[in-house]
């Protein structure tokens, strides 16, 4: 339903009374409304979707989800075989 | 939910059969090709070529092998990064020639100018078109201007027709693609498309995509000289590398076979089109072309590719197959498989 | 783009899949509610991959898809009018109305522009003050903040030219509509990664207890949604029913605070017919009476349009996770993207336009 990306905030500044950004998506460069997120500070990632910024983008979160999927290739070829540990996943996760 | 009766069941939405020209007639894709099919060629009747209306024909006249294409160019803006409708007007005509095999030498310029178009505007042009036809090594030989009124044209349209010779033994044709056969790509794809739709009213962005229009004529004549069979040859404009490999693989009813990840897709396509959810083989080029030759001799025609300017990126992306004819089949990154389809009208930043 | 291409690691998507086989012990059927990730799904081929029994029930989270035909009726009518310049996102151009679509419209004379945002359709009008310029403000919650933020500008600057056309549907009250479906057959969602970017979490776990089924916040990339899977998966072979969030990057519980409120200014909860399905009952937002001069329904009068749908098309079915867009009679024969039957055939996010795109291979050999 909503394609929406994320990109770093290059530059803020305030236009007719709102809060607009300078995003950077990898090199595509496009104006988006600020006015959502308006504690971002420039360097940061916001998620954008037509236009505007609807939440920021949590870079350690994201890390954190890669590092989690590098794992469970490690922990594959450590432990064994994926029933056993997707059992004890499924006993251990919550 | 009602119940359905599908036993008086029929189409009850033929768009199809609109009353008039939309846009998508004009997008390159499916229902381009309808309207040559279904109006076109029968109102042309007896004097159509029996072969149809592809963007160029090789002709004989007076012993000569003689290759003919027109076009004609309505891209808005008129400017945008990299060139102008000016470059595209010759380079353009010069590509459909150079598909064929032919060495391009003439070309007419026809202007359908609207009232009020800034002179300043059209010189810049002209200079364009000079400046290409030089760099082409063509010359603009014919030419005519009309003028429209306000509003019934829209800036500057610009028709070119022109000619090439082909030398003998040269057989370049859609419906020679065989199975076997490797599919070859002379560069990055998708680099005009985004350049012309990053100054577009209402899609504006920041890049550093520029349009990719060149001549390629010197490129294929340095693939000719390789001695190979080239099979055929497309440079995929309008409806991007889908559409010309899903039309080679129509008219010699073979499959074609993708590798994505051997795509040449530049980040600044992938961004872009990741920003406003297109699908970079469906994007124009300008200055690309894809080639179908036999496997033995992909190696040689890619080196020759590779050692010459306008193909310094060239690579192999895919091998005819005997299987799903006429279809265009992806094997994706992760390992399954989609099939590209030839794009319907034009196409439409997918935002949400 | 950075994190976009991490996130279609080929190698890690092996992981996560190997991992999703070795969990699978049992047939499931899971339906992702949007439109992007079917899109995404069967774009990368993520579900020829998938284990045998995991079936993926592609949900009506396509807001192209469910825009009643009544509302794209009324946005031809107004496009039709003279003077008015009619912006939209490129999606909707081509989806039939009753009679015709956009683009026909264009063709005889409308001006149909196509916009990224709505702040640019806005812009259009502060430049045109002599003529009316109407957005088509379609789409689920994550979209709603930039058409209200839109019209909150309108008002603010006095741009009294403008106006919006206003169908917005809502993710919950869907869900919940599924579930009270007697045929169905859905025991797990991933829930709309972007849409719970704006509105947070909260209204999921009570879906998940009533229905019993998990609830797994999901992004859009390949790895996004097989971790979604994954997650769910666990969840459903140990019995477990409860909300996850498998998107921490982009959705937190909260929410966006500052689009939740502007949301409740601009908008209010209303009964909202969905394409294909019917109506579901407080399902939508509508602009709110302090808003009522910027309606569009209201400015040109064409509230009393009505349609009525083709019994002949079954996307409601295909809406609802009922029947396959290959098991439709119509499928790729009578209905293709080309000549379009219904609306989950003509946006590239639609189930059947989807399955056409990119499954035809699969279902020639078949």
């Amino acid at each position: 339903m909503c394609l929406a990306v994320p990109g770093r905030v290059l530059s803020i500044a305030e236009t007719d009374g709102t809060l607009m950004a300078e995003v950077d998506f990898g090199g595509v460069h496009k104006n988006v409304c600020l006015q959502y997120i308006p504690d971002a500070a420039v360097g940061e990632y916001v998620v954008v979707h037509v236009g505007f910024a609807i939440q920021r983008l949590d870079e350690k979160s994201a890390l954190q989800t890669l590092a989690d999927f590098e794992r469970l290739g490690i922990l594959d070829e450590e432990f064994g075989d994926g029933f056993t540990r997707a059992a004890e996943q499924a006993g251990a996760d919550q | 939910m009602t119940d359905l009766d599908f036993e008086n069941w029929t189409c009850p939405l033929p768009l199809r059969d609109t009353p008039s020209i939309v846009m998508g007639h004009g997008g390159g894709g499916a229902m381009s090709a309808e309207l040559v099919e279904h109006l076109f060629l029968p109102g042309f009747g007896a004097a159509a070529a029996a072969a149809g209306l592809g963007d160029s024909a090789v002709v004989t006249a007076g012993g000569a092998r003689l290759a003919f294409s027109t076009d004609s160019y309505v891209v808005k803006p008129m400017f945008f990064p990299g060139g102008s409708i000016g470059d595209l007007a010759v380079n353009g005509t010069v590509n459909d020639l150079a598909m064929s095999g032919a060495m391009p030498l003439y070309l007419s310029t026809a202007f359908i100018l609207q009232e009020g178009t800034a002179l300043s505007e059209l010189a810049r042009i002209a200079e364009a078109m000079g400046a290409a036809a030089t760099a082409a090594g063509v010359r603009l030989v014919t030419g005519d201007t009309k003028v429209v009124d306000r509003g019934s044209g829209d800036g500057v349209f610009i028709n070119t027709a022109g000619i090439g010779v082909v030398a003998d033994g040269v057989d370049i044709a859609a419906h020679r693609a065989a199975p076997g056969d490797a599919v070859l790509i002379s560069g990055d794809i998708g680099v005009h498309g985004v350049a012309v739709m990053s100054c577009r009213e209402g899609l504006e962005f920041g890049t550093a995509v520029r349009s990719d229009t060149a001549p390629l004529h010197g490129l294929v004549a340095a693939m000719i000289a390789t001695g190979a069979d080239l099979h055929a040859l497309r440079d995929p404009t309008r409806g991007g590398v889908s559409a010309s490999l899903n039309e080679i693989a129509r008219a010699a009813r073979v499959g074609v076979d993708l590798v994505e990840r051997d795509l040449p897709v530049p980040p600044g396509v992938r961004d872009a089109c990741s920003l406003l959810g297109l699908d970079p083989m469906q994007v124009a080029n300008e200055g690309k072309l894809l080639a179908f030759v036999p496997a033995e001799q992909a190696a040689d025609v890619l080196a020759a590719m590779r050692a010459h300017p306008m193909g310094a990126c060239a690579c192999r992306i895919g091998t005819v197959v005997p299987e799903h004819p006429g279809m265009v089949v992806a094997r994706t990154a992760l390992g399954g498989t989609r099939v590209l389809n030839l794009p319907i009208g034009e196409q439409l930043p997918r935002i949400c | 783009m950075k994190y976009l291409d991490e996130f279609s690691n080929p190698d890690l998507a092996r992981r996560l899949l190997d991992e999703i086989h070795a969990t699978a012990t049992r047939p499931w059927a899971m339906m992702e509610v949007c439109g992007g990730q079917t899109h995404s799904i069967i774009r990368h081929g993520i579900d020829q991959l998938l284990p045998e029994g995991i079936e993926m029930i592609h949900g009506p989270g396509c807001p192209v898809c469910v825009t009643p035909l009544e509302i794209i009726d009324r946005a031809l009518a107004i496009a039709a009018e003279p003077g008015v310049i009619f912006c939209s996102f490129g999606d909707m151009l081509r989806v039939p109305g009753s009679g015709r679509d956009l683009f026909g419209v264009k063709s005889a004379g409308a001006d149909v522009r196509v916009v990224y945002s709505p702040l640019d359709a806005l812009t259009i009008a502060r430049e045109n003050p002599d003529r009316q310029v109407v957005f088509f403000g379609i789409g689920f919650e994550t979209t709603a903040p930039a058409n209200a933020m839109t019209v909150y500008q309108a008002k603010r600057l006095g741009v009294s030219n403008f106006s919006l056309l206003v169908s917005h549907v809502l993710v919950p009250p869907a869900i919940a509509a599924i579930m009270e479906s007697p045929r169905c057959r859905v025991q797990a969602f991933l829930a709309a990664g972007h849409v719970c970017s704006v509105m947070g979490t909260a209204e999921y776990p009570p879906l998940a207890q009533k229905y019993g089924v998990p609830i797994v916040v999901t992004g859009f990339e390949p790895l996004d949604i097989l971790e979604g899977i994954r997650q769910t998966v666990i969840q459903l072979e140990s019995g477990r029913h409860e909300l996850q969030n498998a998107y921490p990057r982009a959705v937190r519980a909260e929410g966006n605070l500052p689009a939740m409120a502007m949301l409740r200014d601009v908008f209010e909860v209303t009964d909202r017919t969905w394409r294909g399905i019917g109506m579901i009952p407080d399902s939508g937002w509508r602009l709110s009476p302090r808003y009522a001069d910027f309606d569009a329904e209201r400015r040109f009068d064409v509230g009393g349009i009505s349609a009525c749908e083709s019994p002949l098309c079954r996307s409601g079915e295909v809406l609802q996770g009922l029947l396959k867009p290959n098991e439709c009679a119509a499928f790729g024969k009578q209905c293709t993207p080309r000549n379009p039957l219904g609306a989950t055939m003509v946006s590239s996010e639609g189930a059947c336009a989807a399955y056409y795109a990119y499954r035809r291979l699969d279902l020639v050999q078949l």
